[in-house]
């Protein structure tokens, strides 16, 4: 009886999709590992490393996924809240990401200049610049939405189209180079950590912190269930929605600036390049409904994570990049198929179908 | 669990469903038998080994208290619902049906109007009538005109003024359930199902809906009516099955189960419920302070200029037709529809009011009569729903703690007697009634000074009405004021000591004086009011 009740908290428990498919993820590391020969526990190998730029540093492969899934966790954030909100995605996210990098790199080195050692602003103007912009793209997709009623999906293909061209306008048609340690912080180590990761952290305890503290987390899910009806009980639908998509941009801004860091430059066309759909399939691999309403980020954040683990894990098995996408396309169609509907209703009667013949 | 008795005069209740010769697919004239059907939801025996029979060419009331079964049972019916024991027969098909969705319902003949109006909004009310058997032209695509003309045929000769080619969600939900009623009606079936149909409609157009059933009783059709309205099913009913806790309690003629009777078995005791309400004070509340003052408010569209006041510990009642623009004349007091012209003075200030939450904060409240589209939050939980207005006005960063939610929770699940398998349990897993009851009790925890109430006892069950007319006039007592909408006159005969009267989108009078039904009528028809 007892085991029952465990294995039935289990099979309630929100997060086993996401949990599972992740825990798929290394299964197909540890056995490729195993059949080559190597240790099949490499891939949870976490070394210390001597480097020469950043001191000891934790090495291996969950924490390069880690590091390099941090963009993605940090847009999922707001995408989240984005698809709770409204029933629809922010499709300019990697753009905007690319217009902050830009914006960000442009002050720190001045206009034109093409590549700068020494910082040509403090560096908060332009971090506080980068997020700044964020912000605006945020807001503006967000009265778009929420006031002007304009499709999500339709809104944000403005900023995905334009975004990015402002940004090259902004750096005069040039690829930006902010060479200062100072800027490149963001994207290396701080100790044995990678920044970005730390960064990623932080942003989910704060927003993690901010639903649990306020009642902000069921105004999102109860405009994103039933507008009307939330409106009537006092809420004000149309600005919650603006400020998820505010607040969505800013994500954006910060994860921007990771990437520009990690790569100290800002390079327009390859700036969150296609991570607009990772962090939407972070959120629906997470387990939350596109449709709206009830949301759960730590699902978003661990689908994201899963996401990198997929890209590492294909390159670790020596696909190229090129087909890479081919793959990662398969694996999450499987992954989002058992998460649906139709499929968890069948599981479900098999299920009851053996508890019946049982009884 | 303890087996309420049921009281002295309940007929036979237990040995009804011992008989041995129940009738069956086959035996004359029997269209649809469920036997022993059984059906639970997590931690709910909705049903359990429930017993249904239905003749051709009756009507047949299902009955019981709001959370007995009713609508799981038509869901069982319908294949909306998946049972898990029991056969469901149908006359001239062999072996059991086990329907899978309301279209296998409907090729064996079985027609439904859900309680829940589940029809699209945003699609004209043509092509909601004709949705998924649109006429086809000889092109076979889309024969618009002919379903246009057909549609307005059918509205019309329901009586139903409406714009065929208008977009659904411009009516009121009232005309709503009639469009439901007609495209059920409209296709061929054997039997016709109707869960609490007239829930918020008017006598009128309650008439209407009889006449258009006897019609289909006279053809032979079977048809299961479900309502809280007692006199509506002594109105048209041949035969009564009594739900109660998920369990069948017997089938009766309708000769031998007289009003009280019924009400014993649904309740399994007796109940008073036409108990004198006592409206102690009433008299005298028209020498309190104003609480609202209306001049001039408007809604283009919607409702002409009216003026209107309301005293402090006032219930006061808004009577009209169907369409008259009795919700929108609150809606336009609570800022649901923004007022175009004229002042309003809250507590003898002016006051500005652009959305609900402005008029919260001047201690309003509004249950809306479309608890579907603007009461229920579906995917929050119960206690999520019942604090959600008081969590609205004390604003985002003053979370209610989890603790104070709890016994606010439990509070009002205990005061207004709500059936839930527990106050985390989702609103949309509510029966109907059940979550009317949670978006009343959402309301009734901001503690508002002037509370608007647009049919707060729809799907409620007699029981918990006279309890709910009991509250209203209590809260009154304590000074609150209240402006009551019903579609049931009788009602607000009850609880109000006076009604606006709405014709046409205008408000055309009051009456304070000889409050009885026949006046009512007569100022609602067009007669002289003071
Ligand atoms: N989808 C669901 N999930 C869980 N429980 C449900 C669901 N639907 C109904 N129930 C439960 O089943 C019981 C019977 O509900 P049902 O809707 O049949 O009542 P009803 O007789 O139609 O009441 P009402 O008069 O209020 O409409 C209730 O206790 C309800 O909570
Ligand atoms: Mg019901």
């Amino acid at each position: 009886m007892n085991g029952n009740t465990v294995w039935n908290k289990i099979k309630n428990w929100s997060l086993l999709l996401p949990v599972v498919a992740l825990i798929l993820v290394m299964a197909v590391n540890i056995i490729y590992d195993a059949v080559n020969g190597n240790n099949p526990l490499s891939f949870f190998m976490i070394t210390l490393q001597q480097t020469t730029g950043n001191g000891t540093i934790l090495y291996g492969r969950i924490i390069d996924i880690l590091n390099r899934g941090s963009e993605a966790a940090i847009l999922a954030i707001g995408m989240t809240l984005v698809v709770s909100s409204s029933a629809g995605t922010d499709i300019s996210v990697g753009s905007v990401m690319s217009l902050c990098a830009s914006f960000c790199c442009m002050l720190l080195a001045g206009y034109g200049v093409s590549s700068t050692t020494t910082l040509a602003r403090p560096l908060i103007v332009g971090i506080l610049g980068g997020l700044l912009m964020g912000t605006v793209c945020g807001m503006f997709n967000g009265t778009l939405v929420a006031y002007f009623k304009i499709q999500p999906m339709v809104a944000t293909l403005i900023l995905y189209s334009a975004a990015r061209a402002i940004g090259l306008l902004l750096c005069n048609d040039l690829i930006v180079y902010v060479r200062n340690p100072s800027f490149a912080f963001f994207g290396s180590f701080l100790g044995p950590l990678p920044t970005p990761l730390v960064i990623a952290a932080v942003c989910v305890l704060i927003v993690s912190l901010v639903l649990r503290k306020t009642a902000l987390g069921m105004y999102i899910q109860s405009v994103g269930i039933n507008s009307r009806a939330s409106r009537i009980a006092g809420l004000n639908s149309k600005r919650i929605i603006f400020l998820t998509y505010m607040l969505c941009g800013l994500f954006a801004g910060i994860a921007g600036i990771v990437q520009s860091s990690r790569i100290t430059s800002a390079d327009s066309n390859n700036i969150g390049l296609y991570l607009e759909m990772d962090a939407i399939l972070a959120v629906a691999l997470g387990g939350n409904s596109l449709g709206g309403g009830k949301f759960n980020l730590a699902g978003s954040i661990i689908g994201a994570y899963t996401i990198q683990a997929i890209t590492t894990t294909l390159y670790a098995l020596g696909v190229s990049s090129a087909q890479a996408p081919v793959f990662k396309a398969v694996i999450v169609i499987i992954i989002v198929a058992i998460q649906s509907e139709p499929v968890r209703n069948f599981f479900k009667k098999q299920s009851q179908a053996r508890v019946r013949g049982v009884a | 669990m303890e087996d309420r008795t049921v009281s002295q005069g309940d007929p036979s209740v237990n040995d009804r469903k011992e008989q041995a010769s129940k009738p069956g697919i086959g035996d004359d004239g029997v269209v649809l038998t469920a036997r022993g059907i059984t059906m639970t939801f997590p931690g709910v025996k909705a049903l359990q080994d429930v017993d249904f029979t239905l003749r051709k060419g009756e009507i047949h009331a299902l009955m019981g208290e709001n959370g007995a079964g009713k609508s799981t049972l038509i869901k069982c019916l319908t294949g909306i619902n998946d049972f898990e024991a029991g056969e469901i027969h149908i006359d001239g098909i062999s072996g059991p049906v086990k329907n899978h969705s309301t279209r296998d319902a409907q090729n064996v003949g079985i027609s439904t109007v859900y309680q829940e109006v589940n029809l699209c909004p945003n699609l004209s009310v043509a092509e909601n009538l004709f949705i998924g058997r649109e006429p086809m032209t000889k092109l076979h695509t889309i024969d618009r005109k002919s379903y246009n003309k057909r549609s307005q045929a059918i509205m019309d000769e329901l009586g139903i003024s409406v714009d065929v080619t208008l977009n659904l969600e411009n009516y009121s939900l009232a005309i709503q359930q009639m469009v439901a009623i007609a495209r059920a009606v409209d296709m061929d079936c054997k039997v016709l199902i109707l869960d609490e149909p007239t829930s918020s409609l008017d006598d009128e157009e309650v008439e209407k809906l009889f006449i258009l059933m006897k019609r289909l009783r006279d053809k032979g059709v079977g048809i299961i009516f479900v309502t809280h309205f007692l006199e509506q099913v002594y109105a048209v009913c041949d035969r009564i099955t009594v739900l109660r806790d998920g369990r069948f309690v017997g089938e009766y003629p309708i000769e031998e189960l007289p009003r009280v009777k019924l009400v014993a078995a649904m309740m399994g005791k007796d109940l008073d419920d036409l108990a004198e309400i006592k409206k102690e004070g009433a008299q005298d509340a028209v020498n309190n302070p104003l609480e609202i003052s209306a001049r001039g408010l408007s809604h283009t569209g919607t409702v002409k200029p009216f003026d209107l006041d309301i005293h402090k510990g006032e219930v006061v009642g808004v009577a009209g037709l169907l369409g008259s623009g009795r919700s929108e004349l609150a809606r336009s007091i609570y800022g649901a529809d923004k007022a175009n012209t004229g002042t309003l003075m809250v507590n003898g200030k002016e006051a500005k009011i652009n959305q609900p939450i402005d008029a919260m904060n001047l201690g309003m409240g509004m249950l809306p009569d479309d608890r579907k589209a603007e009461g229920i939050i579906g995917d929050l939980s119960v206690r999520e729903n019942i604090i959600l207005a008081l969590q609205a006005r004390k604003g985002m960063f003053k979370p209610i703690s989890r603790a104070k939610q709890e016994e606010l929770a439990d509070k009002f699940i205990a005061l207004l007697q709500i059936k839930t398998a527990s106050k985390e349990t989702l609103i949309k897993q509510l029966s109907g009634g059940n979550q009317q009851k949670v978006i009343l009790a959402r309301w009734l925890a901001t503690d508002p000074d002037f509370l608007i109430l647009d049919e707060p006892t729809r799907g409620i069950d007699i029981g918990t009405k006279s309890e709910i007319q009991k509250l209203i006039v209590k809260l009154a007592g304590e000074g609150k004021s209240i402006l009551f909408i019903s579609s049931e006159i009788a009602e607000m005969l009850r609880t109000c000591s006076r009604m606006a009267i709405m014709r046409d989108g205008q408000k055309v009078g009051e009456l304070d004086r000889e409050l009885t039904q026949e006046n009512v009528m007569k100022a609602i028809a067009g007669g002289e009011t003071s």
